[in-house]
């Protein structure tokens, strides 16, 4: 697996996990610094990481092929 | 809305097929305790519950469900890919294959095909964050089982990450509960 992929997966995962927490921990003030870290340390792994790949359908494409149809897709093997 | 991120929640590299593993561990995607029940259940509750703690935790985790669907969907197919036909009728994998060929379709592993009767949507908050406790715990025990009869670690892996987002989901509905409670106390509902 890529490491930067493989980095940005771990991070994002400690996304969703603290967002979760926060849910019900809405005034947890460390948690929501700690929450705001990781999405700025994320958000600059992910631009990284899709100056090559595009994550998503809304990043900005190649102008002679649509990036976002590129194989391999996440559930293949080869992706992971 | 949601948007779609090229990615897993969890990596799924499994290299040795094992179609007879796909066919138990398929319940999870379309069974009575599998994640699209599970999604559904949460995404339908959110629309008549109250707290705004309540509408996050039924919303994030809804989504998160649908991470794990992938999950299971991706577990399944590189189980089962590029299978003969002799691995296929060596594997009891055949009666699937007919109805599905190596498609993933979502059944439990005695091969019901998905339905929304598994699951409520009562209109009730506190009715429902019980359910969904509970549903978490028989999700948790179906990981569990289902770790009994894996001994590959590539499958093992992302099936123990599974079941341990079961644990940490059913704290967060009890906590969403108690502010349910809490809400609805002080109407003097109860």
């Amino acid at each position: 697996m890529n490491m930067t992929l493989y980095k940005l997966t771990q991070l994002d995962f400690c996304a969703v996990d603290l967002q979760l927490y926060l849910d019900t921990h809405p005034g947890d003030t460390k948690a929501i610094a700690e929450y705001n870290k990781i999405l700025t340390e994320a958000s600059a792994l992910r631009s990284e990481y899709e100056r090559k790949n595009a994550l998503t359908a809304k990043n900005p494409s190649a102008t002679d092929k649509f990036d976002w149809i590129n194989e391999p897709w996440d559930w293949e093997a080869q992706y992971n | 809305m949601w948007i779609y991120d090229k990615k897993l929640e969890f990596p799924v590299k499994i290299k040795k097929k094992d179609p007879k593993l796909a066919k138990l561990i398929i319940t999870q995607y379309g069974g009575p305790d599998g994640e699209l029940g599970a999604s559904l259940r949460y995404l339908s509750q959110r629309f008549a519950t109250v707290t705004p703690q309540a509408k996050a935790v039924l919303t994030d985790i809804g989504t998160e469900e649908l991470a794990h669907l992938e999950m299971i969907g991706a577990i399944v197919q590189q189980l089962t890919s590029d299978l003969s036909i002799e691995e296929i009728k060596a594997n009891g994998f055949d009666a699937f294959y007919v109805e599905h060929g190596l498609g993933v379709f979502p059944q439990s592993a005695a091969g019901a095909a998905f339905t929304a009767n598994a699951f409520q949507s009562k209109g009730d908050p506190v009715t429902d964050l019980y359910e969904d406790m509970a549903a978490e715990q028989k999700a948790r025990s179906t990981y569990e089982y289902l770790l009994d009869m894996i001994d590959d670690p590539d499958v093992a892996a992302p099936i123990k990450f599974l079941r341990e987002r079961e644990i940490v989901h059913f704290q967060r509905f009890g906590e969403a509960l108690e502010y349910v409670r809490q809400h609805l106390s002080a109407n003097h509902y109860f």
